[in-house]
């Protein structure tokens, strides 16, 4: 059904442009006109959140797959040196993703575990707290974002944020994009730090998030805030864990395990 | 007690290099910006209309680019600019203006060296691949 919305939406929206023959490219409907077409629109949502299947999760590839549909769209440098790495989604081992939680004897599946981390968007985030010029700020619906016209390249959401979700540009990132950057989305400049938005600039069209969509179903987004969304369906059916929970920065990532 | 020999030449040097970038350029004023708007996707516009009038564009472009990047990124976050005539346009710098000007060179660059301006917009936002 969900795909079918996208594919739905993608069509529409390429229909529209082409039916716009003789008028600038990028004039498009009146607002709402092709979500009106379809149902409830994405972009409205008061607490989006993702939930990560981990036992979905096989093969590195599983994991590869999304960490590279995220860097594709997003325009994410390749920085080999690992302390000037830029991360948006990764992966990390079971005791770094989960140290709250160090049972002595883990079952072996879980102790050599890889679990796909982000930024977890938190309902109460540190890293907003601390940016003096609120380059890091937190939108309505949830999301953590962004204003990179605004970072002064501090650090300081880098030292508030306990998960190491955020990356700071040591040098200028275009020199380090290899592969074929996406035009329709901005890089980043030297000296600011970047991080994972919640696709927010896909969202905005009804789009789900690239990692979500080349999960395969591991991975489903939605509106924690709704008690129909897919999300609480998800979380009212299985057991799930958060990052890090003790620190109270209620992250909005869960993991089923 | 002054050496009128060696004073009077320094003087004359000195008075000529420092006057030097007035007359080296002088009856050599620069080429007069020129946008060009000759790029495929406008020559197939029926009317060639840009968001709003062109003498606004020109005076006000960066004052409308300015107010898009805070509504989008850190405003009420709509991305529908809606013209006066009530035509309706995405705010979008690299999904919106560059897909009509795609040619950054012969519009953006002609005005912007002309008069100086560097704007840092293209650090971060990718310019088109220039069409003709
Ligand atoms: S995970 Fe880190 S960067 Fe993301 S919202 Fe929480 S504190 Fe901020
Ligand atoms: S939500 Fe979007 S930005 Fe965040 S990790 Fe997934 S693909 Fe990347």
């Amino acid at each position: 059904m969900g795909i079918n919305r996208r594919e739905f939406l993608r069509i529409a929206g390429i229909a529209s442009l082409w039916g716009l023959g003789g008028q600038a490219a990028f004039e498009i409907l009146k607002p709402g006109a092709i979500e009106a077409q379809a149902r409830a629109p994405l972009s409205q949502g008061k607490k989006w959140s993702m939930v990560i299947d981990t036992r979905k999760f096989k093969t590195p590839e599983d994991f590869q797959r999304c960490i590279d549909a995220c860097n594709k769209t997003h325009n994410v440098p390749k920085v080999a040196n690992v302390r000037q790495e830029i991360k948006w989604i990764w992966t990390e081992k079971y005791e770094n993703a989960f140290p709250d939680d160090q049972n002595q004897f883990l079952p072996e599946s879980m102790a050599h575990k890889s679990f796909l981390v982000l930024c977890n968007h938190c309902t109460d985030p540190p890293c907003v707290r601390v940016c003096p010029t609120q380059a890091t700020f937190k939108r309505p619906d949830g999301i953590v974002m962004m204003d990179y016209h605004r970072c002064i390249g501090c650090r300081f959401c880098m030292a508030g944020c306990p998960y190491g979700a955020r990356s700071f540009n040591w040098r200028d990132p275009r020199k380090f994009l290899k592969e074929p950057t996406n035009p329709e989305y901005p890089t980043r400049s030297k000296g600011v730090v970047e991080k994972c938005n919640f696709c927010e600039e896909r969202i905005a069209k009804g789009l789900y998030p690239a990692c979500a969509e080349a999960s395969n179903g591991a991975m489903t987004f939605g509106d924690l805030d709704n008690p129909n969304s897919e999300v609480r369906k998800l979380l009212k059916e299985n057991y799930s864990i958060r990052r890090k929970p003790s620190l109270g920065t209620q992250p909005n990532v869960y993991f089923l395990v | 007690m002054y050496d009128e020999n060696k004073i009077i030449p320094m003087i004359i040097v000195f008075v000529i290099l420092v006057t030097f970038p007035l007359w080296y350029n002088l009856g050599k004023a620069a080429a007069k910006p020129d946008p060009k708007i000759d790029t495929p996707v406008i020559r197939q516009m029926k009317e060639k209309k840009c968001l709003e009038p062109k003498a606004t564009m020109k005076t006000t472009h960066m004052k409308i680019l300015d107010e898009w990047r805070h509504e989008v990124v850190r405003g009420d976050y709509k991305r529908l600019y809606t013209a006066a005539d009530g035509r309706v346009f995405e705010k979008s710098l690299q999904n919106g203006c560059m897909k009509c000007h795609s040619n950054k060179t012969q519009f953006c660059d002609q005005c912007h060296n002309y008069m100086e301006v560097k704007p840092f917009c293209w650090d971060c936002h990718i310019a088109p691949k220039e069409t003709k």
